[in-house]
């Protein structure tokens, strides 16, 4: 780990007159199970990390008849447990509690998952974003069985988010600031497929903080359905969330977010054309289940993926509506 | 000959100490963090160590400049262990190491070490045979019998695919140690606090290399977090760990590998691949055997599993077997080295041979059991029969596939396994003290299977103490030697070598004692703290009086050895093993849960149960891992391993493993044996039974450990992966 500069803000001004525009030169360290394992791989080799820990605004979960706002520094194990984000944010709650393993739940904050870098092991052993070797793509012809199946490249490593797809369905927002200023993005719209080796997967710049997350009041029903093979430490191999807007029992909205699936929470359109008007069975579930990776364009070895996601969007489907008239 | 005491195990129903389940006697300071392992060391002037290796699997070092890392403020030893014209065979080959005043300065200076590389042709798969071209070595056809004929006759023949992959030890501490070298030539003294599953042979393997005595090495060794077979030699990270504390003016070097580091070359276990049919009659007895396999144990080809497993006698047998070489790490002993792979071939085959016959296997299993070598045989039987009884095999088998409606499957499977056990040479040294303290001393290690508990309870049975009474020293190359902890060989080597060193011992105070107690030394025993004459406890000492007899200018010390070519009836070797795995497959995700597992093990005189069954659910576990998710991803672009983590590097945690029941064959024919190591047998057999479990319950053959979803869907949809 390359040596770097400490340094302990208390307010979010403080804190974002720290960091940099150019990309490198600073960090902002949240709960650190991600960014400390990649300042030990020198993925990420910061001459300053900007601690937030200590930064009140950032904290908090808070539920009104709009939504909800939920700090950065929450963790995961908070919000998993909050009873007002289980009772009407199930998807959210869901995706939350389905991460890996009590230390990194604690540990583990709501914007450093937002904002974690892809796990792709060749992004982590040091060949870029697009995964290349002078010049030549190597996710393609490579071991690439957790990667991505949908979106065809160049980029081919899966959002690492769990939260993500979750957020994309329910529509929430989250608030960038930086010395300039602050604005509002879409999470849909947080999360970008590079197409070259200078962009991010997500467009936080290099001397923005994301402050909070804003849930618009809830659908009502969500759900998140999880393919994890194991159940210790582990990142699932597929996911769904869905979020369901209802006219009695018949399906006037729904949201269907696929997860760990492509470089960006992967949106299934055509999932939610075919819901439209239905009533949740297991028959239209597995429609939509199928329409949900209809245009899915796996790789050599993870053509296995394609069916996990299906299976996941069924799920979540039953599950978002199970013991609900 | 006269005086040699009787030194057999005193009888299953006289014991006091031995075979009672006693907890580990390190437990506590194991839970709580305050026994010491050797990558805990820590001093003022202790200096880290780090290694650069090279990212190519196959290349030529064409040259190395440490100057800018030499020249980093806080680095104090360079050392370049792959200079210019070293041909490098695997990716992760050490080429520098620095030692510094941090860790994160000696890492900082490891990227400073400019190397540069002629980079060769690289085959890191070897899953694919027809890629392997040149690498691939074929062993020779082995022919028993007449298989054509037999396979003509046979009125059942069945075919299939099996493939267990390298897999890595992941040794929770990595290889390494903390070295420190002070002075010169003769005059050299190195401390070495080490890692590692032999104490007594560290010192003779690393000096000839180093050119210092092998007396003037001294070895120490509290604790060590896991072995597993792959740590049994200094390495030469042992020697460069001594080389770079040499040159920083004798300070001492902390030199463990990077946990990357550690997976990529410090532990393969060889890989199985290959193709089997088997013929036999209607009732299932099988008459020919035929097989094609292959695999890898890293550059040198290697890993030739032993088939077919334990049913060795099968009359007409064709085998053929390949090494291919690759750019991997080289391969290591992992517990039972080979016997998982054969074992999962085997009863993988015996299984399809089972369905394909229309036949439940535990009845193949049981008529084919006229293979297994005669001595074994009656247990194997007995075995099939309890572990059946124990899964609840009557009443949840099905045949293969007809698990019945929804996407969640339940199966059944059946594994078997074999192995020696028969301890190693080993001295124990106990020693009596005027005041009745006691020391036992062995230079034995403890790989966290209880050896430190085994040897007090075999201590404190035989001298009639409690066990607290008793001072162990193990874990030091100062006292009587032992061998290395391999092929289950610990317990009979040190369990024999403590029971006679103790009754030699006793043997002299006895001698003081009978003066006394106005007998013969013959006429007494060792019970309940006190001597006493045989047959009349009445007239007895206590153990301090009998003690008190010893000259305060002396004490009494004596040692005990254990030689495996004479086991006296203290130990013995050879065991069975049959273990039935209960799992769930949800054919939707192709996700694989293991309800049940039970273990039936055969063994000889059990020390201590808690122990035993200890081991067998350490092993199992370890099994369960492999048999569900340990895959290295081995990338043939760059020739790197892509997950040298445990991440990626999936293995089980405590919720992955499901119920496992153990069953250990104690009964007195088993018990007349003596001592038998269990370390590798319950080990063996968890792929293999986990496997045909998933058959059952899918209804086809999933060829390739661990069972993923990859793999399991594409069995499901007739893909081969
Ligand atoms: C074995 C394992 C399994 C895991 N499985 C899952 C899983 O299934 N699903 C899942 O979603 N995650 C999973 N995780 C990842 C885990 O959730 C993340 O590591 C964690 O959420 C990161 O949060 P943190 O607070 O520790 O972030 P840090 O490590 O502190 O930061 C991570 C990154 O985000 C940036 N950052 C953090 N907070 C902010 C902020 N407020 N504003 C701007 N930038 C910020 C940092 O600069 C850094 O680049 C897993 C991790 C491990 C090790």
């Amino acid at each position: 780990m390359q040596a770097f500069e400490y340094a302990n803000p208390s307010t979010l001004q403080e804190a974002v007159a720290l960091l940099a525009p150019q990309r490198g030169q600073t960090d902002v360290l949240a709960g650190g199970t991600d960014l400390i394992s990649l300042m030990k791989d020198y993925i990420h080799t910061p001459k300053r990390l900007v601690n937030i820990k200590n930064i009140q605004e950032l904290e908090g979960i808070r539920a009104s008849a709009g939504g909800l706002r939920i700090g950065a520094l929450v963790t995961m194990d908070e919000l998993a447990r909050n009873a007002e984000v289980r009772a009407s944010y199930k998807a959210l709650a869901d995706a939350a509690a389905g991460i890996p393993s009590p230390q990194i739940r604690h540990m583990g904050t709501v914007g450093g998952d937002l904002c974690q870098r892809p796990r792709c092991w060749y992004f982590r052993g040091g060949f870029g974003l697009l995964a290349t070797d002078n010049g030549k793509p190597l996710v393609p012809d490579g071991e690439n069985h957790y990667h991505a199946i949908f979106g065809g490249g160049p980029a081919y490593f899966v959002s690492a988010s769990s939260l993500g797809p979750a957020l994309v369905a329910m529509g929430a927002r989250v608030k960038l600031v930086s010395a300039k200023g602050s604005r509002e993005v879409a999470v849909k719209s947080f999360f970008v497929a590079p197409k070259d080796e200078n962009t991010r997967e997500i467009v936080l710049r290099p001397d923005e903080i994301l402050s909070e997350i804003l849930v618009p009041a809830p659908a009502v029903h969500s759900a998140t359905y999880e393919v994890r093979q194991k159940e210790a430490l582990d990142w699932p191999l597929a996911a769904a969330s869905v979020a369901l807007t209802m006219k009695g029992s018949v399906v006037a909205g729904a949201k269907v977010v696929m997860g760990h699936v492509a470089p960006i929470p992967w949106e299934a359109a055509a999932a939610e054309k075919a819901l439209a008007g239905k009533t949740i069975t297991a028959a239209s579930a597995e429609a939509a289940g199928k329409a949900a990776v209809e245009d899915a364009q796996p790789l050599s070895r993870n053509a296995y993926k394609v069916q996990l996601a299906s299976v996941a969007v069924k799920r979540a489907l039953l599950e978002a509506v199970k013991g609900k008239a | 000959m006269a005086n040699t005491p009787d030194y057999s195990w005193p009888p299953m129903d006289q014991r006091k100490v031995i075979g009672q389940p006693y907890k580990r006697v390190d437990g506590p300071a194991k839970a709580s963090g305050r026994a010491k392992y050797s990558s805990d060391y820590l001093s003022r002037d202790l200096l880290f160590g780090a290694y650069q290796t090279c990212p190519h699997a196959h290349a030529r070092v064409l040259s190395v400049d440490t100057s800018e890392a030499e020249s980093t403020k806080g680095v104090m030893a360079v050392h370049v262990a792959a200079p210019a014209g070293t041909e490098i065979q695997w990716a992760g080959a050490e080429i520098a190491a620095v030692a510094a005043t941090s860790t994160e300065i000696a890492w900082d200076a490891v990227r400073k070490i400019k190397v540069q590389y002629e980079v060769l042709p690289h085959l890191v798969n070897e899953t694919d045979l027809s890629k392997a071209g040149a690498r691939a070595k074929a062993a020779g056809e082995r022919l028993t019998g007449d298989p054509d004929k037999a396979f003509q006759e046979a009125e059942v023949t069945s075919e299939g695919h099996y493939g267990i992959p390298v897999i890595n030890h992941v040794c929770l501490e990595t290889h390494g140690s903390v070295t420190q070298w002070k002075g010169q030539g003769d005059d050299s003294q190195l401390q070495c606090w080490v890692s590692t599953q032999d104490v007594t042979h560290y010192a003779g393997s690393l000096a000839p290399n180093l050119k210092v005595p092998a007396a003037n090495i001294h070895v120490r060794q509290d604790h060590v977090g896991g072995g597993f077979g792959s740590k049994f030699s200094p390495d030469a990270w042992g020697e460069v760990a001594a080389r770079l504390s040499q040159k920083a003016g004798g300070r001492p070097v902390k030199l463990f590998l990077d946990r990357a580091t550690d997976q990529k070359i410090a532990g393969n276990r060889p890989s199985a691949y290959g193709w089997i049919k088997i013929g036999g009659k209607r009732d299932g007895t099988i008459t020919a055997w035929e097989s094609r396999t292959w695999g890898t144990g890293g550059f040198t080809g290697g890993g030739s599993p032993p088939l077919p497993y334990i049913i060795t006698g099968i009359p007409n047998q064709r085998m053929n077997h390949t090494a291919v070489s690759t750019n991997i790490g080289p391969s290591r002993a992992w517990r039972a080295p080979n016997n998982q792979q054969a074992s999962y071939m085997t009863c993988g085959a015996v299984e399809d041979f089972a369905a394909k016959a229309g036949l439940d296997p535990l009845e193949v299993f049981k008529i084919n059991a006229r293979y297994t070598p005669e001595a074994r045989r009656d247990t194997y039987l007995f075995h099939f029969d309890k572990a059946a009884e124990l899964a609840g095999w009557k009443k949840l088998w099905h045949p293969r596939g007809e698990s019945g409606p929804g996407p969640m499957k339940r199966g059944l499977g059946i594994g078997f396994n074999a192995w020696a056990g028969l301890g190693h040479q080993s001295q124990c040294r106990v020693t009596l003290h005027a005041d009745g303290s006691v020391n036992v001393d062995i230079g034995t290690q403890d790989l966290g299977t209880g050896t430190r508990t085994i040897i007090l309870q075999v201590a404190a049975e035989t001298l009639g103490l409690p066990i607290g009474a008793i001072k162990l020293a193990i874990g030091s190359n100062d006292l009587p030697p032992d061998s290395a902890s391999g092929g289950s060989t610990t317990v009979g080597g040190v369990s024999s070598s403590t029971r006679k060193a103790s009754m030699n011992a006793l043997a002299k105070l006895y001698e003081l004692a009978a003066q006394t107690l106005g007998t013969t030394a013959d006429q007494l025993e060792a019970a309940e703290g006190r001597i006493r004459v045989k047959g009349t406890p009445a007239k007895s000492i206590t153990w301090q009086a009998a003690c008190r007899r010893i000259p305060a200018s002396g004490v009494i010390s004596e040692i005990g050895e254990t030689n495996p070519r004479n086991p006296m009836g203290l130990m013995a070797g050879g065991v069975a093993g049959v273990q039935m795995a209960d799992v769930s497959v949800d054919i939707e995700t192709g996700v694989v849960k293991v309800n049940r597992y039970v273990a039936v093990q055969d063994c000889g005189l059990i020390i201590n149960p808690r122990l035993a069954e200890s081991v067998c659910y350490g092993a199992i576990s370890q099994g369960i891992s492999t048999a569900l998710y340990e895959q290295r991803f081995m990338d043939g672009q760059t020739g790197r391993m892509l997950n040298p983590n445990m991440e990626f590097y999936k293995l089980a945690g405590i919720g992955d493993i499901g119920d496992i029941v153990v069953h250990l064959d104690i009964r007195p024919e088993n018990d007349k044996r003596g001592v038998v190591g269990l370390g590798e047998p319950p080990a063996v057999a968890i792929c293999a039974a986990i496997g045909n479990a998933v058959a059952n319950a899918i209804g086809v053959r999933v060829p390739n450990i661990p069972m993923t979803p990859e793999h399991v869907l594409a069995a499901l949809e007739g893909r081969t992966v």
